[in-house]
């Protein structure tokens, strides 16, 4: 503890010594940045907070849900979020951007991927993995009392969408969807499936920390493209839509559209704000499997990296 | 539904009855026959209310005013008033006065020292209530700090405290005016009732709005759940008060005021007690929907643990949720009593000079000594990775012969049950249900049922609402079976009732999730584990009612069936369960509406009911569809609780018509 604050007063000391110390921040109003409650958004929003007040702004940390922060965004009660996913966010994000009141602020880096997930041992009882039409043959291998003879596919919370349901119809696979109700209880089953080996095909998605704890795969559907979605003559299944598999896509930072007049240096700061895809995975692993605090990753990072975040903040230098 | 159509006895079997029976059976066929109620359910709403309630909701965020204030400036500016007196308490007893923040961070000076806060916690818990909670506080207090909750836990105890006040003294204030006016009681009453049995993360969105993100909103969504109970025990305690008294008080010369403070509330003080156990329990079962929106402590401990499925560590924070439940319970529970005996004021100033000093000494000293301000990390405890090897052991050896019963009590008894629900056309079930009510409670009560059920029609919930009946039914039934039978067994064994009473306590505010999540890894996801999930919450009440009941049989009455010669069995058969009868019905009343709250919780391991609805409503931003599937919900409780409440009225009666 004591040992940290030191170490905060060094760099601090340093800051002031370099480039901070002809820089004052625009506004003392707090900037209010949202905390989600997934690792990767945890660990990059201390490394924005410990950038921002390393250059002088009064920053908060706010918790609120993924998809309940659109309303918080439009009036002011949140400035900056660090991660909206293309996979599930796609339509609200859109929606709110177009209101005028928040700010599309570029991608953050990683690619999002979500799709249907095995674990590697599954490749023995289903021969043909990862390719989707070996699950045609195989669907007894994944099933479960209730769902027998069809394969059991257990689906991501309700309220993430996806078209599980449509997919399976469009591409005929004999699988039922059986839907988590929360992100936890979807890995959970995972952990217990994979525990004693037992069959699961269920939704992943990454950058989380199960694709790197567990050894597994995601099954190859055709590659998605917009018309997949929308035309159902796209594609082998002529009369269906969505006979693909899902969209791969960015992840991006928003925020509150008045902002920009507050703290013009901060959202330029912000706007230059990126990370690797790989990187965040570390960073992610070392908190959620070696157990460490968020606030030490975030600040181990900041220091490895400092010449990196000090070119994003060429504004606050002079 | 079978046992209210099948006629009573001949006796009563009146020409009104048979007449309704006919119109039944006529509905009945006319359900079969005509298309409307063919399929059971409505497919989409009637009336398109979630729009109504959405368009409201917005008009009232955006564009209400009061006197030319925005309605939502006013209810910001409350959000900030009340966030003032939790951000201090925060400083005090959590962070510590703190400068600057990320590479700027710099603690000025340390929060109340652990050592020092739990010291006076001991003292106070001793003075109050004795030795045994003195130790149970001090044990506590290690427990927060060794196991590297106690910054948590004191986040969450600041915002806890706040609640509980604000509750208490609202309750009280609506308690009494209602008891003053007896004109408003019922729509108080309603009104109580509504927002008892609407689920919280139905409004969790409107409370968003109004009060902005972070804390000061899941405070407010905290009071509304938590107040309820308070007013109900108010009015209930000011009626029981005797009239002989209130005459004394009247004609030694007091003033309303007077009569309000020096006689009413302390007399009515044991009945008020409950209330307030109910208002600490039920503010810190909330600990973790708060922390969804913005609470931080212990609740976002508990999620944060559980999205990596460390189940240990999810399990340690929910201890200090029900450690903390446990003595802010008893030590108010002695406080009420002490107010009640007016014991004197000399002993617990200087009980307070003491406390202070207590918190003082180490917190000074902390500036020395760091380890007194926050226990060192390396040497903090933890038994979560024993835990979790613990589950997975479980899960390994024991998931085949777990997954036989699931499939079973799945395949024969869940889905039977959940698909005839849904077969059932929906004219015929509030029609039978109706009667039912009719032949309980008269016409009013048949009017009850017919509306709240045709609400759910409208909106076209009935199917959502067949799920969640189904449910809440299965899981009731299972909670009586189990409950009543140990509750009354335990009425008879009075060195087990402390340790019941901590083990329900526990049962009540250690936060679902955290036995939810390796129960799905047993049962998977679906309907067995929300059963499962739900049971182990309603069980609770059903215990309590079950121990009540017994306990409050008139012992003369028992007296006077040993002295004419009645067995152990025949006292229990013929006296005893009939004197219990109205607690028992309360008791399945309270079993009722437990296990529909939990519905919304039931709905994070995947159930497809109302429950779903809110929570996915929730999920999407979507207030209209939230608020009515959760309107559907009380509906539901509603329904059920006008029943019950005209049967317990009817067993009380013919109960007092036996024995009188």
């Amino acid at each position: 503890m004591y040992k940290k604050t030191l170490t905060a007063f060094t760099i601090t000391a340093l800051a002031f010594g370099t480039a901070a110390a002809a820089f004052e921040a625009e506004s003392d109003q707090p900037i209010k940045l949202m905390q989600a409650d997934w690792t990767s958004s945890l660990v990059d929003t201390e490394i924005l907070n410990i950038i921002l007040s390393t250059y002088g702004y009064t920053v908060e940390k706010v918790i609120a849900d993924d998809s309940a922060r659109y309303p918080g965004f439009e009036n002011g009660d949140l400035t900056i979020a660090l991660e909206t996913w293309q996979t599930t966010q796609d339509k609200a994000f859109n929606a709110s951007v177009a209101t005028g009141k928040v700010l599309d602020m570029g991608e953050l880096g990683p690619k999002a991927r979500e799709d249907w997930w095995y674990p590697s041992y599954m490749e023995e009882l289903c021969p043909g993995l990862p390719d989707w039409t070996a699950l045609k043959s195989c669907a007894e291998a994944f099933s479960a009392p209730e769902t027998a003879p069809k394969g059991r596919y257990l689906g991501a919370p309700v309220s993430w969408g996806g078209h599980d349901e449509e997919r399976i119809e469009a591409l005929g696979l004999p699988f039922e969807v059986v839907h988590a109700g929360t992100d936890a209880a979807m890995f959970a089953e995972l952990r217990s499936a994979y525990e004693r080996k037992a069959p699961i095909l269920l939704w992943v998605y990454k950058p989380h920390w199960a694709p790197s704890v567990y050894d597994g795969k995601f099954v190859e559907f055709p590659a998605y493209e917009e018309a997949c979605y929308t035309d159902p003559a796209w594609g082998l299944n002529k009369d269906k839509a969505f006979d693909c598999g899902k969209p791969q896509g960015w992840i991006k930072k928003m925020a509150w559209a008045e902002g920009e007049k507050i703290w013009p240096c901060a959202y330029d700061i912000t706007r230059k704000f990126t990370m690797d895809g790989d990187e965040v995975g570390k960073l992610v692993y070392e908190v959620d499997v070696n157990g460490r605090t968020v606030e030490d990753v975030a600040m181990e990072w900041a220091k490895a990296n400092e010449a990196k975040w000090r070119e994003w903040a060429t504004c606050a230098a002079n | 539904m079978a046992e209210i159509s099948t006629p009573p006895t001949q006796h009563r079997l009146s020409r009104a009855g048979l007449a309704a029976l006919l119109a039944l059976g006529a509905i009945a066929v006319a359900c079969v026959v005509l298309p409307l109620g063919a399929a059971g359910t409505p497919e989409a709403p009637a009336l398109p209310i979630a729009v109504w309630v959405d368009v409201a909701m917005n008009w009232i965020v955006r564009d209400a005013s009061l006197f030319g204030i925005a309605f939502s400036d006013l209810t910001r500016a409350l959000a900030t008033a009340a966030q003032w007196p939790i951000e201090v308490m925060q400083k005090v007893l959590a962070e510590g006065w703190v400068s600057g923040a990320g590479f700027n961070k710099r603690q000025v000076l340390p929060p109340a020292s652990w050592l020092g806060v739990t010291l006076a916690a001991s003292l106070l818990a001793w003075r109050l209530a004795g030795l045994r909670l003195g130790l149970f506080a001090a044990m506590s207090g290690i427990y927060l700090a060794t196991f590297g909750l106690w910054t948590s836990a004191m986040m969450t105890l600041s915002s806890v405290l706040f609640c509980v006040l604000a509750s208490l003294s609202l309750g009280l204030v609506l308690g009494i005016r209602a008891h003053r006016s007896p004109g408003i009681e019922p729509a108080v009453r309603a009104v109580m009732n509504i927002m008892q049995t609407v689920p919280t993360f139905s409004y969790l969105l409107p409370t968003l709005l109004l009060f902005g993100y972070g804390p000061s909103a899941a405070l407010f969504a905290t009071v509304a759940y938590a107040m309820p109970p308070m007013v109900h025990a108010t009015v209930i305690a000011l009626q029981s008060v005797p009239s002989d008294t209130l005459d004394l008080a009247r004609m030694t010369g007091c003033s309303r005021r007077q009569t309000l403070w020096k006689v009413e509330l302390p007399v009515a003080m044991p009945r008020l007690a409950i209330g307030l156990n109910q208002v600490v329990m039920m503010t810190l079962n909330m600990v973790i929907i708060a922390s969804m929106i913005g609470a931080g402590g212990l609740g976002y401990d508990v999620l944060r643990a559980l999205r990596r499925l460390d189940f240990g560590a999810a399990f340690e924070a929910g201890m200090a949720i029900v450690v903390l439940a446990v003595l802010l319970d008893r030590l108010t529970q002695a406080l009420a009593r002490q107010q009640s005996a007016g014991n004197g004021r000399g002993r617990a100033q200087r009980t307070w000079v003491v406390g202070l000093a207590l918190i003082l000494v180490p917190s000074v000293l902390s500036l020395f000594v760091p380890a007194l301000a926050l226990w060192p990390e390396a040497w903090t405890l933890s038994v979560a990775a024993p835990l979790n090897d613990a589950v997975s052991y479980i899960n390994q050896q024991f998931y085949d012969p777990l997954e036989a019963i699931r499939t079973t009590v799945l395949l024969y008894v869940m889905n039977p049950i959940r698909d005839a629900l849904q077969l059932l056309p929906w004219p015929l079930v509030i029609a039978a249900t109706a009667l039912g009510g009719w032949r309980l409670g008269g016409g009013r009560t048949a009017a009850t049922v017919v509306v709240l059920g045709l609400f759910i029609v409208v909106t076209g919930y009935w199917s959502a609402a067949m799920g969640s009946l189904y449910l809440t039914l299965l899981s009731v039934i299972l909670a009586l079976a189990i409950g009543f039978p140990f509750g009354i067994w335990v009425a008879g064994r009075t060195r087990l009732q402390a340790g019941v009473q901590l083990f329900l306590d526990t049962l009540q505010t250690l936060p679902t999730l955290v036995y939810l999540l390796p129960a799905v890894m047993l049962f998977r996801n679906g309907d067995f584990s929300a059963l499962i999930a739900i049971l182990s919450y309603a069980v609770a009440p059903a215990v309590r009612y079950g121990i009540d009941g017994m306990l409050h049989v008139p012992s003369e009455r028992i007296e006077a069936a040993a002295m004419s010669g009645c067995s152990r069995w025949q006292t229990f058969r013929h006296v005893r369960l009939p004197g219990a009868l109205p607690t028992l019905l309360l008791g399945v009343n309270q079993t009722v509406m437990m296990a529909l709250s939990m519905l919304v919780i039931a709905a994070l391991v995947g159930t497809r009911e109302l429950g779903q609805n809110v929570f996915t409503a929730l999920s999407q931003g979507m207030a209209g569809p939230g608020i009515v599937a959760g309107l559907c919900v009380a509906a539901l409780a509603l329904i059920i609780d006008t029943i019950l409440k005209a049967a317990a009225a009817r067993a009380t009666q013919s109960e007092g018509n036996s024995h009188v």
